[in-house]
């Protein structure tokens, strides 16, 4: 069997294969984010609250309404969305115009509030939640196993990342948002409502992290703590990316991921650690990040 | 007039002669629970240490034999000096007799600790090191529910003799793991097995695929989960996923609560074998305890394994106070619980080592196929007793200074 520095190269494949199915996680995650900060200038720290909150919809809509996964994709993301719009114009909408700093404590506060709530309500231990019927199974390639429902994560990630990135970057309404947020005051005197423009996009950031928690469920513990243990990563995987660059972010989430996995294979202890040397190592060369703009 | 006031107060001098009276002869306890009640632990620890710490109190029926309890908690939040710090402000302020609970290795070990400094009591039963009764052992300090190696005896032993020869593990890679494992290697080479390979997974983990494909690739018959909490939940959520079980690997959780599976449901964690001491589907008396305890349970959840013992020790320490008259002596109120056997509903009769290890019968216990499963905590099948002289480790192989004399 061929190798690679002692590693069978077939292994090597499946675990290129699941750091991708990682990185989309990251990707998605990061890409949230991403908008948040680039047109609202807000460190979203509630981002992996809100993500938990995801799949605890999802949960909720199968234990109490009997909604399964199909439609806890679309509305999971709804609900979290609506969320999210309350909490920008309760709260958040008032600290455009202060230091990035009240922005991170405010959400960093509001993540502590909501996991809490959850963890009284639910416990730790997390809440069962099974992958829907038509996606298990998986199918044997030649170097692993592949779970079809990773196969669709991979897919479904991709796709929204894909479709967020044309929207911004090709429409009308994405030139809008982000002349909004080059220079508000000129782009309201062209009769632009740009506070409900910023609302939506908190709402539609949010909802993506919510997306992310549905994709979760299936796979990980359905446990109030499934955000805070992602979102530290999912921050580093930005500030490598470039604070606000969208393309930054999808594409060093789906990167992180393949570096991630191939750290598993050949010094496993040191995953958790390699995404942080990577942003230490790339803070020192581009301080702005790899697709950063320097201001 | 003054007939009208002295009557009163020579009833109120009365009775206060009276309620002194009945001080002198009252011995007063205060128990501490101190675990996780916020953190990774607190669904095994938490408000449900309290729960059964109060109705072991309940059942005791402390006034009839003297004695006034009085129960206090607190959350360690799995810190040994956040848990130091509460015990020694217990002892030296609030008077504090006994702490239990204790969960988190770290922690137990601090508590430990400053417990034999102050000569008073600490029950350990949700942490795993089997070192509390091994290098550091107190004479103040008892292990109730189970230890590392226990776990590794049971799970490790019965696989493989159920024809689990080949091993592969995934390691939390923190103290608690890598003990689980060592101790787990020894069992496994001595009933004729062999570990072909492992890996240390940093704690925490939430993605544990890449771990999953290298223990499919070793070939071993046994994936063993050196881990705890959330990291076995996802280990066993995603080895399902890549169909690790259906390729004929079998899964051994070696420590794994039914709080736990309960979280995972049977549709995943189905065919897991396990070790526990308690089960609250055992037989009526347990069954008896977990619905009481369940009604005073957010989520009407059933007790853990070291709820369990919370009950158990409570009970256990009472009747040793009850006989001793005095909780001033926290050694020789241990010594008094050694010379005494345990026999309680929810262990059954038992016995305290010198080293301070409590004796109980453990259960190898499968989880049941969701089809077998009659409720949301219909979870287990007994597979079998291992007996309390097999499971634990022998009395002087420990090292603990206590047992040389």
């Amino acid at each position: 069997m061929t190798t690679i520095f002692g590693v069978p190269t077939q292994a090597l494949f499946g675990q290129l294969l699941l750091g991708l199915i990682n990185g989309s996680f990251y990707a998605i995650l990061s890409l949230g984010l991403a908008i948040i900060f680039g047109l609202l200038n807000i460190i979203n720290f509630a981002h992996g609250a809100l993500y938990m909150m995801g799949a605890f919809v999802a949960w909720m809509l199968l234990t109490y309404v009997g909604l399964g996964y199909w439609w806890a994709l679309g509305l999971a993301p709804l609900v979290v969305g609506a969320f999210g719009i309350v909490l920008e114009q309760v709260l958040i909408a008032r600290l455009y115009k202060l230091d990035h700093l009240y922005g991170l404590l405010l959400t960093f506060g509001l993540a502590l509030i909501i996991q809490g709530l959850f963890r009284n309500q639910y416990g730790v231990s997390g809440l069962p939640y099974a992958i829907p019927a038509e996606l298990s199974g998986g199918q044997r390639l030649p170097f692993m196993f592949l779970p079809n429902y990773r196969a669709w994560v991979v897919v479904a990630s991709l796709t929204v990342c894909i479709a967020t990135w044309l929207v911004i970057e090709k429409t009308k309404l994405g030139a809008y948002l982000r002349a909004a947020t080059e220079n508000p005051t000129l782009v309201q005197a062209f009769g632009v409502n740009v506070p409900l423009f910023l609302t939506l996009t908190y709402g539609f950031g949010v909802a993506l992290a919510g997306f992310a928690g549905v994709l979760a469920a299936p796979i990980y513990s359905v446990n109030p703590n499934m955000g805070a243990d992602i979102i530290i990563v999912v921050f580093a995987v930005v500030v490598i990316g470039g604070m606000g660059s969208i393309i930054g972010s999808v594409i060093t989430g789906f990167a992180l991921g393949l570096v991630e996995g191939l750290t598993k294979v050949f010094y496993p202890e040191a995953s958790a650690t390699v995404i942080f040397v990577i942003m230490v190592l790339v803070l020192l060369v581009k301080p702005a990040g790899l697709f950063g703009r320097t201001a | 007039m003054f007939g009208r006031i002295a009557r009163p107060a020579t009833l109120a001098a009365l009775a206060g002669a009276l309620m002194m009276g009945t001080a002198a002869a009252q011995t007063n306890v205060k128990i501490g629970i101190l675990g996780d009640r916020s953190g990774a632990y607190s669904d095994i620890s938490g408000e449900g240490s309290v729960v059964a710490a109060k109705l072991a109190v309940e059942d005791f029926k402390p006034e009839q034999h003297g004695l006034k309890v009085e129960i206090v908690s607190a959350d360690h939040q799995n810190k040994p000096d956040v848990g130091a710090a509460i015990a020694r402000q217990w002892y030296d302020r609030d008077a504090v007799d006994m702490i239990t609970d204790g969960v988190t290795s770290s922690v137990a070990l601090a508590i430990s600790q400053v417990t034999k400094e102050k000569n008073k009591v600490f029950i350990d039963t949700g942490a795993g090191t089997a070192d509390l009764t091994g290098p550091q052992c107190t004479p103040n300090t008892i292990h109730w529910v189970y230890d590392t190696v226990a776990l590794a005896n049971g799970t490790g032993g019965a696989m493989v003799k159920r024809g689990g020869t080949t091993w592969f593990f995934l390691t939390a890679d923190y103290v608690f793991g890598q003990t689980l494992q060592r101790d787990t290697s020894a069992v496994i080479t001595k009933n004729g097995g062999k570990v072909v390979g492992s890996v240390k997974t940093p704690f925490p983990t939430s993605d544990f695929s890449s771990f999953l494909l290298q223990a499919q690739g070793s070939g071993a018959k046994v994936i063993g989960l050196a881990n705890a909490g959330t990291d076995t939940i996802n280990s066993i959520k995603q080895a399902g996923e890549f169909g690790i079980t259906e390729g004929g690997q079998a899964l051994a959780g070696l420590l794994v609560f039914s709080s736990d599976v309960h979280s995972l449901g049977t549709k995943v964690a189905q065919g897991l074998v396990l070790t526990e001491p308690f089960y609250w589907d055992l037989n009526d008396q347990t069954r008896a305890f977990s619905d009481r305890f369940a009604k005073q349970m957010k989520g009407g959840s059933k007790p853990t394994a070291n709820h369990a013992g919370v009950y158990s020790d409570v009970l256990h320490y009472l009747k040793a106070v009850a006989e001793l008259k005095s909780t001033a002596d926290g050694a020789a109120t241990v010594a008094k619980m050694k010379s005494m056997p345990t026999d309680d509903p929810l262990f059954g009769k038992g016995t305290i080592r010198a080293d301070g290890r409590k004796i109980h019968d453990m259960y190898l216990f499968e989880v049941k196929k969701p089809a077998e499963s009659k409720g949301e905590w219909d979870l287990y099948k007994k597979l079998e007793t291992i007996p309390g002289d097999q499971v634990f480790r022998p009395l002087n192989e420990g090292n603990c200074p206590l047992v040389k004399g």
